[in-house]
C-alpha cells in the first residue's frame, strides 16, 4: 500500500514509518525538516495546502501525525497547524482519491478537567477541552471525522501520553527538569495516569489503518492499559536517565493558582520556551486520567506488544547506550 | 358530600424522573356516582399477560411509586399503577370518598378495564385495605397479595394513633394536609436515604395548589381510631376477612425504619396472613419503593418455585438434640463446669442436667412458652445457658441466639427482627434490654431482689421456672421439622441476619462434628468458642467453659484454658483464633502443672477465620499431642471442609487459602464467574475453575428469618446455599477461599480474586498485611494494593519503587496499578482479622482519582 505519513520527524511518526517499510508498504514522509529515514520525501508544512497536495498525490492511504504539540504560543499557531494543517490533509486525500485515513488526534479533545478513571472515549469537544492544544486538536478531529465516508473511512487513533527511547515531549522535558531540579510532585502524586509505550502506539496505528474500512467515524482512545501513580511515572522515567526520583511536593491549589500566574507571565512577555508549571499541567498532574480499553482492542484487534515495566526498561538503555555514546 | 374544587383527570407533565410518557392512561368509568368519573393510571398494557399487578398507592403519594415495577416488568407480566379518584393526576370529584367508597371506585375501575385473569394486588400505606377490600371481592381472579408498610388494624402499643389524633385536632388537619403542603414534603422527607429533588419533585407534582391536596386531608381523616369512625367497620370486617385469604399467596415488604408503620403492624398482618412470605428491607422506612430494591423482589417472587414442605428422608432421622442428656439420667460425670474467678467452678452432673432440663422445660411450658414461641437467650455460655438451651428446644420453642460480638445496636436490631416472645438474660442483659425497650417478656437467669426485679420487668426468674416445673410433665417434644433456632452472627459488612435452622438441620451439624473427630462418650470438650460451647450435651459429652470475656475471644489466658481442661480431662479444644493468639503470648504464665494438662488433649480445633500458621504451629508446642484442626464454615453451615495443620503444611502453593476437603456429607460445587465476576450458576466441580463456592448438606441452615429475598437469592440453583465466598477446587479435591463475591475486582483480563496475591505479599519481610482491591468501573478494573508494613508508617503514603517492584514481582500475571501504604487496615470487630475491602477500595478509589489521602 502507499502510505503518506505526515510528521514523521516526531517520536510517533518516526516509528509508524519504520513499521510500515518493515512490512512492504511504500511509504513517502511529509514534514518540514529533513527526516533522514529512508523513504520518499516531501518537505513542507501542512498548513500549506499546496504542500500537501503534491505529497498526497497518488496516496492509497494517509496516517496524519503532524501536529503543534507545545504547552506555549498563541492560537494562531494551534490553529494553524492543527485545525488548518488537518483540513489540508483531509481535503486534499479526499482529493487524491486516497482510500483510507488514519488522524492521529488526544483524549484531551473530550477532557473536561474532571477526573477520568477508567473513561471510554466520548465525543471531542471543543468548547470544553482545556488549552489550546487540546481545543485545536477537538476542533481537528471533527473536521477528520466529518469527512469520514465509504469512499474514504477515517479513524481517530487517541494515543495518550506516549514515551520511549529517543522522547524529546514528555521524556526529555522530565528529564531536563530533573536534572535543574525543577521537577516537582503534584499533590500526593497518586493520581492513576495511562500511557503509551512508543511501539505500542505505532502498533495501534498501523491496527487502525488495517480496521479503517470497519471503523469509519470512530474515535478509539490508545494506552497500555496500565496506568501508574503519576509519582511513579516521574520516578521511573528519571531513575531510567540515571537521576534521583523527585521529592518536592507541590499541593495541587499551588501548582494550579501558580500555573495561571506563570501563563499570564510568559503570555505578556511573549516567551516561547517551556514554563515551569501551566495550569494544564497542574491538572494534568493531579487528576486521574485512565481509560477503559476494552473495546478499542476489541476494534482494533490489537494487544500492547511492550508492558509499561519493559518500556522503562529500555528506556533505561537507550539513556546508558546515549551516555556511553557522549562519553 | 361536601362540594369540593373539581378538576378533570389529566396526563403528568412532561419530564419526570423515571416516568415514561407512554405508560400513562385517563380511563373513565361511566357509572361511577352517576356522571362518570376519570381516572389516570399507569400501564404497560400487554396483551394477554401470565399475571397482571395490580398496584394502589397511599398517603400522600400517587402511582409514579410504582414506576420501577413497570420500568422493570418481566415480559408476560401487565403492571397497572393507578392514581385513586382525587388523587394524584386523576379527576378532581369534588366529593369525599371513604374507604368503603375507594373500594367500590376500584372495582368499577378494574371492571371497566375487563381485568380478568391472575391477579396480583400490590399495594403501599393505606392503598393496603383498599386493594385487600378489592380482593376479597375478586378471589376468582386473585392470584398474590404484595403489601409494604400498610395495615388493617391497630395494634396495642402503637404510637401511630396518637400521631394521627395530633394531625387531626381542629385546623390542624386542613393546614398540614392541604392549604400547605407541609403533609407531601413530610412523606419525601421520610426516605431513606433522602430521595433525589427530581423525584421529591415528581411526587410533588400533582400536588401543587391546595385544590388539588383536597383528599390528601380527606384520606387522613378517614383513618377510623375509634368504633364511631364511619370507616371503622369497614376496615374491621377487611380485617376479619383476612382468614380467608391465607391460603392466597402472600408477600410483606417492609421497611422497619418506619415511624407510622412500624413492626408492630408488620406482626399484627403476619400472624392474620400465616403463610406469608416476608422481607425486611433493613434499613428502609415508610416509602418501601423508593428506599429498597421492591421491583426485583416482587419480580422474584412472581416467579419462585413451589414452596417445598420440608421433608426428613427416613435414612437420615436422627437423635433429638436433647437426647443424650435422656441417655445420662442417673450418670454423675460433671456435664459442664463453668470456669470462675480465682479458680472457683461451678458446674453439673448429667443427672442434674437431666433433671434440671426436665424441670425448667416443663416451667417455660407452664408459663406459657408453647411450640414456636420465641425466646430469646441473652445467657453466657455455661450451665444457665445450656440448662435453658436443652429445655427450649424440648417444648419446640424457637431460640434466637444473638452474637454479643454485634454491639448494643446490633443486638437490638436483631431483637427488633426476630421479635421473640420472651427474652431470657442475665443481669447485664436485661438492664439493657430495659433501656433500649427490647422486645420480650423478661426472664432473669439469676435471682433478683424484688426492686430490681421491678425495675427490670421482670416476669420470672429462673428459680421460679424451676419451682413452677417441679413435679410437672414436660410437654410433647417437637418434631424433627419443627423449626429450632433463629441465629444472628456479626457478618464483616452489612446488619446481620436472622439464620433459621430446624431441629433436623442442628442434629445432622452435631453429627457432622461428632463425625468429623471421631468424637467418642469418653472424649470431653474445652468450648472456648461460641456456637460449639453449646453441644457438648448434645454429643453427651463433658464440657468446660474457660473464664474468659465471652465478648472477646482475646481474652482468653493459657493458664485458664489449662485450668478449664484440667477440670474435665479435656481431649478436645475447640477455640477462635484470636483465643489462640492470647493463649499463645500468655503460654509463659502457666505453671509446669498447667503446661502438663495442655499435653493430654488429642484435638484442637480453631475455627472463625484463618489462622496464621505461625499461630497454630505455637499451639501445637502448648499440645504436642493434639491434631491441629480448621474447619471451614459460615453461619448458615458449619462444617464445610476441614483441614488439618500437618495437611496444610504439605499442600502445594495456588491462589488463595487451601481449605481442605469437603466434610462428610457435605457437597461443594463452584458458580462460574462471567466476564463481570457475577456467578453463572452453572454449578461444576471440575478442578480449577473459580467461582463461588455453593454448598448443599443435611446441616445447611433452612432460610434466613423474615428476609425472603434474601434466602431466595442464597439459595440459587434450589437446594443449595451460596455462600458468597469465591474459589476453586483443585486437582486432589480440596476446597480454596479467594476471597468474597463482593471483593472480585474485574479486570479487563477477567475477574481477580484477591486472597491468594494476598497472602503472596504477606510473604516479603517489610509487609505485615495487606489488601488487593479494585478501583474503576466494573469489567475495566485496576488491581491496587493497599499494605500494612511490619513498622507501620503514620500518614499513608504511596509506596516506593523498590518495594513496588517486589510486590508486583508477587502479584505475577496480575499487573498491579498502584502500591499505597497505609497505617492500618480497617478490619471486622469479631474476628480483628477480616479486612473489609469494601471501605479500602473507596478509599483507594478517591486517592488514586487524585483525592487526598486522608485516612481509610
Amino acid at each position: 500500500m502507499k502510505v503518506l505519513v505526515t510528521g514523521s520527524t516526531s517520536l510517533v511518526g518516526r516509528a509508524v514509518v519504520a513499521r510500515l517499510s518493515d512490512r512492504g508498504d511504500a511509504v513517502t514522509v511529509l514534514q518540514r525538516q529533513p527526516s533522514r529515514l529512508d523513504v520518499a520525501e516531501h518537505l513542507g508544512d501542512v498548513a500549506d495546502r499546496a504542500a500537501v497536495d503534491a505529497a498526497v498525490d497518488g496516496m492509497e492511504a494517509v496516517i496524519h501525525v503532524a501536529g503543534r504539540a507545545s504547552a506555549t504560543g498563541g492560537w494562531a499557531l494551534f490553529d494553524a497547524t492543527n485545525v488548518q494543517g488537518t483540513r489540508n490533509v483531509v481535503e486534499a486525500a479526499r482529493a487524491a482519491g486516497v482510500t483510507r485515513f488514519v488522524h492521529v488526534s488526544s483524549p484531551s479533545v473530550a477532557h473536561d478537567g474532571r477526573s477520568l478513571v477508567g473513561a471510554s472515549a466520548g465525543p471531542a469537544d471543543p468548547d470544553h477541552a482545556r488549552g489550546y492544544y487540546s481545543r485545536s486538536k477537538a476542533q481537528a478531529e471533527l473536521i477528520a471525522l466529518a469527512a469520514n465516508s465509504s469512499d474514504m473511512p477515517i479513524v481517530a487513533i487517541r494515543p495518550h501520553l506516549i514515551w520511549g527511547p529517543g522522547d524529546t515531549q514528555l521524556v526529555g522535558r522530565i528529564v531536563d527538569r530533573a536534572r535543574s531540579d525543577r521537577l516537582a510532585i503534584v499533590g500526593s502524586g497518586a493520581a492513576l495516569i495511562d500511557t503509551t509505550y512508543i511501539d505500542n502506539a505505532a502498533d495501534a496505528l498501523v491496527a487502525a489503518l488495517d480496521a479503517a474500512p470497519q471503523l469509519g467515524g470512530r474515535a478509539l482512545v490508545v494506552t497500555n492499559g496500565q496506568p501508574r501513580p503519576v509519582r511513579e511515572i516521574l520516578s521511573r522515567i528519571v531513575m531510567a536517565a540515571g537521576l534521583e526520583p523527585p521529592r518536592f511536593k507541590v499541593p495541587y491549589r499551588v501548582a494550579r493558582t501558580g500555573g495561571l500566574a506563570v501563563e499570564q507571565i510568559w503570555d505578556r512577555r511573549g516567551r516561547d520556551d517551556d514554563p515551569p508549571m501551566t495550569s494544564f499541567l497542574a491538572e494534568q498532574l493531579g487528576t486521574a486520567h485512565w481509560f477503559d480499553q476494552r473495546q478499542t482492542r476489541r476494534s482494533l484487534q490489537w494487544q500492547p506488544e511492550v508492558s509499561i515495566d519493559e518500556g522503562f526498561r529500555r528506556l533505561q538503555l537507550w539513556f546508558e547506550t546515549e551516555a556511553a555514546r557522549e562519553a | 358530600m361536601t362540594a369540593g374544587p373539581t378538576e378533570p383527570a389529566q396526563h403528568p407533565p412532561a419530564g419526570l424522573d423515571g416516568l415514561e410518557p407512554h405508560w400513562s392512561r385517563l380511563v373513565t368509568t361511566p357509572q361511577l356516582d352517576g356522571v362518570g368519573r376519570t381516572w389516570h393510571l399507569l400501564d404497560n398494557q400487554v396483551p394477554d399477560p401470565t399475571v397482571t399487578l395490580l398496584c394502589v398507592h397511599g398517603n400522600p403519594t400517587w402511582s409514579y411509586l410504582w414506576r420501577d415495577l413497570i420500568a422493570q416488568a418481566p415480559s408476560g407480566v401487565r403492571v397497572i399503577a393507578i392514581d385513586h379518584l382525587d388523587m394524584g393526576f386523576s379527576e378532581r370529584t369534588g366529593t369525599t370518598r371513604r374507604l368503603e367508597q375507594r373500594i367500590d371506585d376500584l372495582c368499577a375501575l378494574t371492571d371497566e378495564l375487563e381485568l380478568t385473569g391472575p391477579v396480583v394486588t400490590v399495594a403501599h400505606d393505606w392503598g393496603g385495605p383498599i386493594s385487600l377490600g378489592w380482593a376479597q371481592r375478586h378471589r376468582d381472579h386473585l392470584a398474590g397479595i404484595v403489601l409494604m408498610n400498610t395495615a388493617v388494624h391497630q395494634p396495642s402499643g402503637s404510637p401511630a394513633p396518637t400521631l394521627i389524633r395530633m394531625v387531626r385536632t381542629p385546623g390542624m388537619l386542613e393546614k398540614i394536609c392541604t392549604t400547605t403542603p407541609m403533609f407531601v414534603r413530610g412523606t419525601m422527607a421520610l426516605t431513606r436515604p433522602r430521595a433525589a429533588r427530581s423525584i421529591r419533585d415528581a411526587y410533588e407534582a400533582p400536588y401543587r395548589t391546595a385544590d388539588r391536596r383536597e383528599a390528601i386531608g380527606a384520606f387522613v381523616e378517614d383513618i377510623p381510631l375509634d368504633e364511631s369512625h364511619p370507616s371503622q367497620l369497614v376496615l374491621d370486617r377487611i380485617a376479619a376477612d383476612l382468614d380467608q385469604l391465607t391460603d392466597v399467596p402472600a408477600l410483606l415488604l417492609w421497611g422497619p425504619s418506619d415511624p407510622v408503620f412500624s413492626d408492630l403492624y408488620l406482626w399484627d398482618l403476619a400472624a392474620r396472613l400465616p403463610n406469608a412470605d416476608i422481607h425486611r428491607f433493613i434499613g428502609a422506612g415508610h416509602l418501601t419503593p423508593e428506599d429498597a430494591d421492591v421491583a426485583s423482589a416482587v419480580f422474584a417472587w412472581l416467579d419462585r418455585p413451589e414452596r417445598q414442605i420440608p421433608q426428613i428422608p427416613a435414612e437420615q432421622e436422627r437423635d433429638p438434640l436433647w437426647s443424650a442428656i435422656h441417655r445420662r439420667a442417673g450418670d454423675d460425670t460433671a456435664a459442664i463446669v463453668e470456669m470462675g474467678k480465682d479458680g472457683k467452678e461451678e458446674s453439673i452432673s448429667f443427672d442434674g442436667l437431666h433433671a434440671d432440663v426436665n424441670r425448667v422445660a416443663a416451667g417455660l411450658a407452664d408459663l406459657g412458652i408453647a411450640r414456636g414461641s420465641r425466646v430469646a437467650l441473652l445467657i453466657q455460655p455455661g450451665i444457665d445457658l445450656a440448662i435453658c438451651l436443652y429445655a427450649s428446644w424440648q417444648i419446640g420453642a424457637v431460640v434466637v441466639l444473638v452474637d454479643a460480638g454485634l454491639g448494643v445496636r446490633g443486638m437490638g436490631r436483631a431483637l427488633a427482627s426476630a421479635s421473640p416472645e420472651y427474652l431470657i438474660g442475665n443481669m447485664q442483659a436485661l438492664t439493657v434490654a430495659r433501656t433500649m425497650r427490647w422486645p420480650g417478656i423478661r426472664i432473669a437467669s439469676a435471682s433478683l431482689d424484688p426492686t430490681r426485679r421491678r425495675l427490670l420487668g421482670v416476669r420470672a426468674t429462673l428459680d421460679d421456672v424451676r419451682k413452677r416445673g417441679d413435679g410437672r410433665p414436660v410437654p410433647r417434644p417437637p418434631s424433627s421439622a419443627d423449626v429450632a433456632a433463629v441465629v444472628f452472627t456479626s457478618g464483616a459488612t452489612g446488619p446481620a441476619k436472622g439464620v433459621v435452622y430446624r431441629h433436623h438441620q442442628i442434629q445432622a451439624q452435631r453429627d457432622a462434628i461428632v463425625d468429623l473427630y471421631g468424637i467418642q462418650a469418653e472424649d470431653s470438650l474445652v468450648a472456648a468458642f461460641g456456637p460449639f460451647a453449646l453441644f457438648g450435651p448434645a454429643m453427651g459429652i463433658s464440657s468446660a467453659v474457660p473464664d474468659m470475656k465471652v465478648t472477646s475471644p482475646g481474652t482468653l489466658t493459657a493458664p485458664a484454658l489449662a485450668d478449664a481442661a484440667a477440670a474435665i480431662e479435656a481431649t478436645l479444644v475447640f477455640a477462635s483464633p484470636a483465643a489462640l493468639r492470647n493463649v499463645v503470648a500468655t503460654a509463659g504464665e502457666m505453671s509446669s502443672d498447667q503446661a502438663e494438662t495442655l499435653t493430654r488433649p488429642r484435638i484442637l480445633m480453631s475455627a472463625g477465620a484463618p489462622v496464621p500458621a505461625a499461630v497454630l504451629r505455637a499451639v501445637g508446642g502448648l499440645m504436642p499431642h493434639a491434631e491441629l484442626h480448621s474447619p471451614y464454615g459460615m453461619t448458615e453451615v458449619l462444617p464445610v471442609a476441614d483441614i488439618s495443620l500437618a495437611e496444610s503444611e504439605v499442600v502445594p502453593d495456588g491462589n488463595g487459602v487451601c481449605v481442605g476437603h469437603p466434610v462428610a456429607g457435605v457437597h461443594v460445587a463452584i458458580s462460574p464467574l462471567d466476564t463481570d465476576g457475577k456467578p453463572t450458576g452453572q454449578l461444576t466441580e471440575e478442578s480449577g475453575v473459580v467461582g463461588e463456592v455453593c454448598i448443599q448438606a443435611a446441616h445447611i441452615r433452612d432460610g434466613y428469618d423474615k428476609l425472603w429475598k434474601t434466602e431466595h437469592d442464597a439459595s440459587q440453583p434450589a437446594g443449595w446455599h451460596r455462600s458468597g465466598d469465591v474459589g476453586h477446587i483443585d486437582e486432589a479435591g480440596r476446597l480454596w477461599i479467594e476471597g468474597r463475591i463482593g471483593h472480585i475486582v474485574t479486570t479487563p483480563a477477567g475477574p481477580v480474586t484477591p486472597v491468594g496475591i494476598e497472602h503472596a505479599l504477606a510473604e516479603l519481610p517489610d509487609v505485615a498485611q495487606a489488601a488487593v482491591v479494585g478501583v474503576g468501573p466494573g469489567g475495566t478494573q485496576q488491581v491496587v494494593v493497599v499494605a500494612v508494613e511490619t513498622a507501620p508508617r503514620r500518614r499513608a503514603d504511596l509506596a516506593d519503587e523498590d518495594l513496588a517492584d517486589r510486590v508486583r514481582a508477587k502479584a505475577g500475571d496480575v499487573d498491579v496499578a498502584a502500591v499505597l501504604l497505609v497505617p492500618s487496615l480497617p478490619v471486622d470487630k469479631r474476628h480483628n482479622s477480616k479486612i473489609n475491602r469494601t471501605r479500602v477500595a473507596r478509599w483507594a478509589e478517591r486517592v488514586l482519582a487524585g483525592g487526598r489521602m486522608g485516612r481509610i
